[in-house]
């Protein structure tokens, strides 16, 4: 692959997460039984008409401050017009030339640690279609019109992602930002979020770029990347044998791992474009728009650099912390409960507790462990009661049971061993019980210092404190 | 009581809250003469007999009890692109003649409220496309003074059931004219008004930033009275605009003297009939009688009206129209093939020749290429032809010229030419594109056929419109005469 470029723009689709629809009263909740949620709005029905939900137009504004873009003063909702048995009106109420965000902006972090900037081109309010079920009625097609007119944000990036990867962080990048402006919920499984992306290649150091493919519909981080490296192979591929890349969309299929031109749009469509008349241009005052900045929460760049700064954390941990509102505010309590340590609090729950919660599937809001109850732990572990690695166990058995800290700790008897004069007998009787590891430890075997370690810990059940235990083992070794 | 179709609506209202007939009474002999004269007019597409005769039942009854509303026991017709609530709402297409509406359309409910008793949906071009109802797939309505002339269009079947005196009132809608040019060609009153004025909600849409629902009645009182109860904000339409609705039957006395006219020089082309030229003059001279002052006006764009029109109105018609394609309601062709051929057989069945014209014409004005030359001028235009009207307004309070450049043609005699038919709204499109409320009132007759003066007036002045008309009326008696064989 090397001497081509990659150049990737996604069009990002996030479901926002008002309770009624965008141009209708029916409610967006999922799941409910085909077109239970579908009014005569959303049906299309002869003389209904569009109304705007506030709720919609105040989450985009939010969106927009969060990418620090242009909130557009006045915008404008379209047509789009296209014939499909999902799309009751025959046209997708959308926005075109005036977008209600413009000019906006967001940094991701690179493997490397690189931060780069990637620009937001425009971010539109517009509403979804429904669904056509082509499974669910034997031989005929079904409808369901539950999803038509759920409100949609579709944000465009520019096309300066220059791999999957990049995609992938830049995707992940929108996806916490949405949630930590709770107007999505994020759920991929059911559609809330997913992309189109738009991939080319073209030969470095090349200006121009090369024909793209729009690949529809990815709502999973792991396809995003598999289809366009798939895409981009495909693209090599074809420049390379001397052909040309077709302009198309096409679909990503997860099963073959291969991306394959959609069967229904041979031909280019046009959508004709033009402004809904049903609906007055959207026009917002400074006033409004201060009212939604003051609802912002803190943003995930702030936390983490914020993190970073107060807690002594790296760049990289500081990142996985804040990468969801939630974790972000489960470490935060943590750190208030057990405020000694937030390194070693940091540690714990992107360790200990985040392997816990992934093999059972669980989200950190739960609540199996609440954060005080880790910050028992770390407390423990801090007073020096017990040794991170007696932790664990702890822990394990918090974690199962449901119980505090200090409670397995006494139930177990695993309080560690602090009283020098009972970690001096020990030693003194392991020292006495292997003269000849001693005498080799003493003719310069430092090696050995280890075996001496274990042993000790042996015969205190593995309670001795370890930073005492290492101190008084060194200077009675050394004689 | 023979001669209850000779009152007008006011006088009815008025005789009904006194008690002196029977809502039942009264509703009871107009079906009996919707039924003697629907072979003749065919102004109805559907007459709700049962439905009608048990509101008005129910109307007597509040009357008995001294409460109901302004138009309590009153019978009326809706144009049949007003939704109405378990009764077929075809729009004169063969796409919607199987579609029952679930709902009522804002302007029937409210109309509903005030207590009005719906007998029928009246006849139509179909989606309102047309300008003398021969595009309906129910037949064309005839004129009642002349059957073998058009009543005009859309709204044919309603402007000829009021002429008849069938209803004294119906609902209308007028997206270039079609309230206005059929209340010419039938000698009575038509009132389109200001866009935003009534909601549209439950209207089926023709082309949405044009559509204005409004009235056709005997009198400019009579529309005063119904405009009023239909008139006013309805948070389910976007466009539909929040002020206050005046009295308009109230604001009907006031004076007239001092009155501003200006003559809109561009309506007096080589177009406008000679005799119905002299019959709009003598008509100002009426108005100057009353005290008032003309001058000349120009509005220099205003001859730009049909080419933008029918820029505009198929480019918005063209997605309208889009919903129809038989999947959730109306026509689907039998045994579809697959999508493709569903939603070909479905559109291709259902629609009739001039709607299928201006989908394909919108279609083409808003397709890549052509949208900036054709659907983005017209626009640009249309805000010159605004703009035109709203200087003119800075010197004169309403506009007059005629309403129509001819009086009522022959069925058939523009069906092969659509731009003739086009240019017999010439004089009407202005008020559309620029969204003012202009009204329609008889001011003579050429050959024993009615003509129509127009009067124009700046945004929500429709009591001013109403109240011109108003004094013309009381000084004449044109919109008295009724046609013969139906008097």
């Amino acid at each position: 692959m090397s001497g081509w470029e990659t150049v990737i723009g996604l069009e990002i689709h996030a479901q926002l997460a008002t309770r009624s629809k965008i141009f209708s009263g029916s409610a967006t909740a999922y799941g409910a039984a085909p077109n239970a949620q579908a009014n005569l709005v959303d049906l299309g029905y002869p003389g209904v008409l569009p109304v705007l939900n506030g709720e919609a137009v105040r989450m985009a504004v939010k969106l927009g401050l969060a990418l620090a873009a242009r909130i557009a003063r006045h915008s404008v909702f379209a047509r789009k017009n296209y014939f499909y048995p999902d799309l009751p009106k025959g046209y997708q109420i959308s926005q075109y030339e005036l977008p209600i965000v413009a000019d906006g902006s967001l940094e991701i972090m690179l493997e490397d640690g690189e931060r780069k900037r990637i620009g937001i081109t425009r971010a539109h309010l517009e509403e979804d279609a429904g669904k056509s079920l082509h499974e669910a009625v034997p031989g005929m097609t079904g409808v369901d019109l539950n999803r038509a007119g759920t409100p949609l944000v579709e944000i465009v990036s520019e096309p300066q992602l220059r791999s999957a990867r990049e995609a992938v962080a830049y995707m992940k990048k929108v996806h916490t930002l949405v949630r930590y402006l709770e107007i999505c919920d994020g759920n991929m499984q059911e559609g809330s979020f997913r992309c189109d992306a738009n991939v080319s290649v073209r030969r470095t150091g090349t200006r121009t770029f090369g024909t793209r493919a729009e690949i529809k519909n990815l709502n999973s981080f792991r396809f995003v990347e598999r289809a366009i490296n798939y895409e981009v192979g495909r693209q090599i591929e074809i420049l390379e044998s001397g052909g040309a890349v077709v302009q198309e969309t096409r679909l990503y299929d997860p099963d073959k791992g291969e991306t394959r031109p959609m069967r229904s749009k041979e031909e280019a469509n046009d959508y004709r474009y033009f402004p809904d008349p049903d609906l007055l241009p959207l026009q917002l005052d400074e006033a409004f728009i201060e009212s939604v900045r003051a609802t912002l929460p803190e943003l995930p760049d702030h936390k983490a650099a914020r993190f970073a700064t107060d807690y002594g954390l790296s760049a990289y941990d500081a990142g996985v912390l804040t990468a969801s509102r939630e974790l972000a505010d489960y470490y935060e309590a943590v750190v208030k409960a057990a405020p000694e340590d937030p390194k070693l609090a940091a540690n714990w729950v992107m360790g200990e507790l985040a392997a816990a919660l992934n093999k059972e599937n669980l989200d950190v809001t739960s609540g199996k462990l609440p954060p005080e109850r880790l910050a028992g732990l770390l407390a423990r572990i801090g007073d020096r009661t017990i040794s991170g690695k007696i932790a664990k166990e702890v822990f394990e058995a918090m974690w199962s049971q449901g119980v505090a800290a200090d409670a397995v700790i006494e139930a177990r008897g695993l309080r560690q061993i602090t009283d020098t004069a009972a970690i001096e007998r020990a030693i003194d009787a392991v020292m006495a019980g292997n003269p000849a590891q001693l005498a080799d430890y003493r003719a310069g075997k430092d090696k050995l210092f280890g075996f001496f370690v274990g042993q000790v810990m042996k015969a205190t059940g593995g309670k001795a404190n370890p930073a005492q235990l290492n101190e008084l083992l060194r200077r009675k070794l050394s004689g | 009581m023979a001669d209850f179709h000779s009152s007008t609506l006011t006088q009815l209202a008025a005789d009904l809250r006194a008690r002196r007939f029977s809502s039942v009474e009264l509703v009871s002999a107009l079906l009996a003469r919707i039924e003697r004269h629907q072979g003749a007019l065919n102004a109805f597409i559907s007459v709700t007999r049962d439905a009608a005769l048990a509101v008005a039942r129910s109307a007597d009854r509040e009357l008995a009890a001294g409460s109901g509303g302004a138009l309590t026991g009153v019978p009326i017709a809706h144009k049949d692109l007003f939704c109405t609530a378990g009764v077929r709402t075809s729009c004169g297409s063969r796409m919607l003649d199987n579609f029952v509406s679930p709902y009522d359309a804002t302007v029937v409910a409210r109309l509903k409220r005030a207590g009005a008793v719906m007998v029928g949906k009246t006849n139509m071009d179909e989606f309102a496309m047309g300008s003398s109802n021969e595009t309906s797939y129910y037949g064309p309505a005839r004129n009642p003074w002349n059957p073998a002339l058009v009543p005009g269009g859309s709204s044919g079947g309603s402007a000829a059931a009021v002429a008849a005196r069938l209803v004294p009132g119906a609902t209308a809608t007028d997206t270039g004219g079609s309230i206005r040019q059929p209340a010419a060609l039938c000698g009575i009153t038509g009132m389109k008004p200001t866009y935003g004025r009534v909601s549209r909600y439950g209207m089926v849409a023709f082309a949405s930033s044009l559509d204005q629902g409004g009235v056709l009645t005997v009198s400019a009182a009579d529309a005063a009275l119904m405009l009023r109860e239909m008139a006013g904000f309805d948070a389910a339409d976007s466009t539909s605009v929040d002020t206050p609705v005046p009295d308009y039957v109230a604001a009907l006395a006031a004076p007239l003297a001092g009155l501003k006219i200006g003559l809109l020089k561009e309506f007096f082309d080589e177009g406008l009939d000679r005799d119905n030229e002299q019959r709009v003059r003598e008509a100002l001279r009426v108005f100057e009688g009353l005290g008032a002052s003309l001058r000349e006006v120009s509005l220099p764009h205003l001859p730009l009206s049909v080419p933008v029109y029918y820029v505009v109105a198929p480019a918005e018609c063209s997605a309208n129209l889009a919903r129809y394609d038989g999947v959730r309601f109306g026509h689907r062709c039998d045994s579809p093939r697959d999508l493709n051929d569903m939603y070909r057989r479905s559109r291709g069945e259902g629609f009739g020749a001039e709607v299928k014209r201006r989908v394909m014409t919108g279609t083409y004005v808003l397709s890549a290429g052509y949208y900036d030359a054709y659907y983005l001028k017209a626009q640009r235009v249309r805000a010159l032809i605004n703009a035109d009207f709203i200087r003119a307004f800075q010197s004169v309070d309403v506009l007059m010229g005629p309403t129509t450049p001819t009086p009522a043609f022959a069925i058939g005699a523009k069906t092969a030419d659509p731009i003739t038919m086009y240019l017999n709204d010439i004089y009407t499109i202005g008020a559309n594109l620029a969204g003012l409320p202009a009204v329609s009132v008889p001011c003579g007759f050429v050959q024993n056929l009615p003509v129509g003066l127009q009067i124009v007036g700046p945004h929500f002045s429709e009591a001013r419109v109403l109240n011109a008309a108003h004094a013309f009326q009381r000084v004449t008696d044109w919109h008295t005469r009724i046609p013969r064989g139906y008097a």
